[in-house]
């Protein structure tokens, strides 16, 4: 395998898993909700820069495939008494298909149309949730406790949920990795830098945006599978968050946008500045604003991200910075 | 000799503008073809119609026996047409090396990444762009983007190249090299049908000329006859009898 030899494939990889293992080797609760986060935002910002970074098309709904796929899994656990694995993919695959239908539409809109679409769609389905009361309405579903004996207990299923936890983050980083040393994936970085010419160099482009939103759609459905369940109740409020979707916006561009590592790096990076800010007394009820300027001051001084800048600053560090 | 190309009573209206009136020629395989017009004559939009930017209203486009009206760009370039754009399009943020592999990835032959990396630098060896394989395009110089435009179309390994005013924009020693390009680019066999203004290189490289004027063809021949033909000099000049006039007092 061509992966394996690639410096730049491990330290995207190890940097995760060894992160991720850290709080099963030490069993520390607080470290494992930390890290937890950490990884659902590793998910939600790689998959994010598959469409954004890659293909060029600011998504602002990313979170809907989140709260979809939360939605979709707590319901078959909590209401047909499915297991969590099952379960989650369930809800990948409908959410793909959702994604699938969606894309196929709203791809042929470009610039500012597509990203206002995007918001469109997330409130849309934000409010069908509200009305749906097969899903709990506006209030929402709750977990009966009796489920989590399956998993040995509640204890014991919040490191059940933290491990696939891990698996999910793994899965999505090695994807983009995947999808960003492809044919495909040089298809997608000709559709951003200018579609017009990628259609007539021979991109199928309609299909390979499609394909790139299905793809970016699968990961956050899992992580809110797992996130829901283990969180025990979902509402939707919290499933389709809209600024949700705007800080894995922040911490691709924090990161380095069309990189494999940069959505990784950001991630873990805004979490640990978003941790300080939310518990901070001073900057307590500013967190967005202070992600509003941040992303303000990256793309106005280092456009390209830390990965990015690193790149172009140390063409040397490429080999193992991807 | 076959016919590559058949361009069959081609219409495209932009509401009441026609931009391209019942436009037909032939393209014969090897040739070179040269198309030329006065701004606005429709040359750039007929390039578009071919290469499936446009559908056009009326009319038909055949390509090696296929009917390719109206089908999606991309599925024109996959059966072996490809295009240099007369505004150059790098994509600015990749690499030279990686420009010229999408050409080669997603042309005639479908190659994978590998191989069309290999292509891509045999191309850019033969454009004379080599050492330039690294830097992003964006950077590149306005000679050197033409010469990138043209290794992208080369390295689809099309049966027929569309060249959109490749020689615009570039001083009297680049356009001899790329003419020594285009010439070399014929060698291998490839159809070409070029746009072009400067009128001693289309002259001098093309086998036969197409003139366009108002979106129709007002003229076809040799380079010879063309430059000799009377609507010819009005569709550039204006009155043919002032034109004359003009040719003589300059003798």
């Amino acid at each position: 395998m061509r992966w394996l030899r690639d410096p730049s494939f491990w330290v995207s990889v190890l940097i995760v898993a060894l992160a991720g293992a850290w709080p099963l080797v030490t069993g520390s609760a607080s470290g494992r909700e930390d890290m937890s986060l950490i990884l659902m935002f590793v998910i939600l910002a790689s998959s994010l820069n598959i469409v954004l970074g890659y293909t060029g098309y600011v998504n602002f709904g990313h979170i809907v495939f989140f709260g979809l796929g939360g939605y979709i899994g707590f319901y078959l656990i909590s209401q047909m008494g499915w297991h969590l694995i099952p379960a989650a993919i369930a809800g990948a695959i409908v959410t793909a298909l959702f994604a699938a239908v969606l894309g196929a539409i709203i791809l042929r809109l470009r610039g500012a149309y597509f990203a206002l679409a995007t918001i469109g769609v997330n409130e849309a389905v934000r409010a069908l949730i509200v009305n749906w009361d097969a899903l709990g309405g506006a209030v929402g579903m709750t977990m009966n406790f009796k489920r989590y004996q399956a998993y040995g207990g509640p204890m014991n299923a919040l490191w059940v949920a933290y491990g696939l936890m891990i698996v999910v983050a793994l899965l999505s980083v090695i994807t983009s990795y995947g999808v960003r040393t492809s044919k495909f994936g040089l298809g997608l970085l000709a559709i951003r830098e200018d579609e017009d010419a990628a259609l007539v160099l021979g991109i199928a482009a309609p299909k390979a945006k499609t394909i790139a939103f299905v793809l970016s759609a699968i990961f956050p459905a899992l992580a809110g599978a797992l996130f829901f369940f283990k969180n025990g109740n979902i509402e939707p409020g919290d499933a389709f968050r809209l600024h949700m979707s705007v800080e894995g916006i922040v911490m691709i561009m924090l990161g380095g946008y069309g990189t494999v590592l940069g959505p990784i790096v950001g991630a873990a990076t805004y979490e640990r500045l978003r941790g300080y800010l939310l518990t901070s007394p001073i900057f307590k009820d500013l967190q967005l604003a202070f992600a509003g300027v941040l992303l303000l001051l990256i793309i106005i001084f280092v456009p390209s991200g830390l990965v990015g800048w690193l790149r172009n600053r140390f063409p040397k560090v490429r080999r193992v910075l991807a | 000799m076959s016919v590559i190309l058949e361009i069959d009573h081609v219409t495209k209206r932009f509401g009441g503008l026609i931009a391209v009136n019942e436009v037909s020629f032939l393209l014969e395989e090897g040739e070179i073809l040269g198309l030329i017009g006065p701004n606005g004559a429709g040359k750039t939009t007929l390039f578009n119609c071919i290469n499936g930017v446009y559908a056009p209203e009326e009319g038909r486009i055949l390509f090696r026996g296929h009917d390719i009206t109206g089908k999606p760009p991309y599925a024109v370039a996959r059966m072996g047409i490809a295009r240099a754009h007369q505004v150059v399009r790098p994509l600015n943020e990749l690499s030279v090396l990686d420009n010229v592999t999408v050409g080669a990835c997603y042309g005639r032959e479908n190659l994978s990444l590998g191989e069309g990396r290999r292509v891509a630098e045999e191309v850019l060896e033969f454009v004379g762009l080599a050492e330039k394989r690294d830097v992003l395009a964006g950077k590149l110089n306005v000679a050197e983007k033409k010469r990138l435009e043209m290794a992208r179309a080369l390295a689809a390994r099309p049966y027929l190249l569309l060249l959109d005013e490749v020689l615009a924009g570039l001083n009297p020693a680049e356009v001899a090299s790329m003419l020594n390009v285009i010439r070399a680019i014929r060698e291998q066999g490839i159809t070409i049908l070029m746009i072009e203004h400067l009128m001693h290189a289309v002259m001098n490289v093309s086998d036969r000329i197409v003139v366009l004027d108002y979106g129709k063809k007002i003229a076809e021949g040799s380079p010879k006859e063309v430059a000799n033909d009377p609507k010819v000099i009005e569709a550039y000049l204006g009155d043919p009898e002032l034109a004359l006039s003009l040719l003589e007092e300059g003798k």
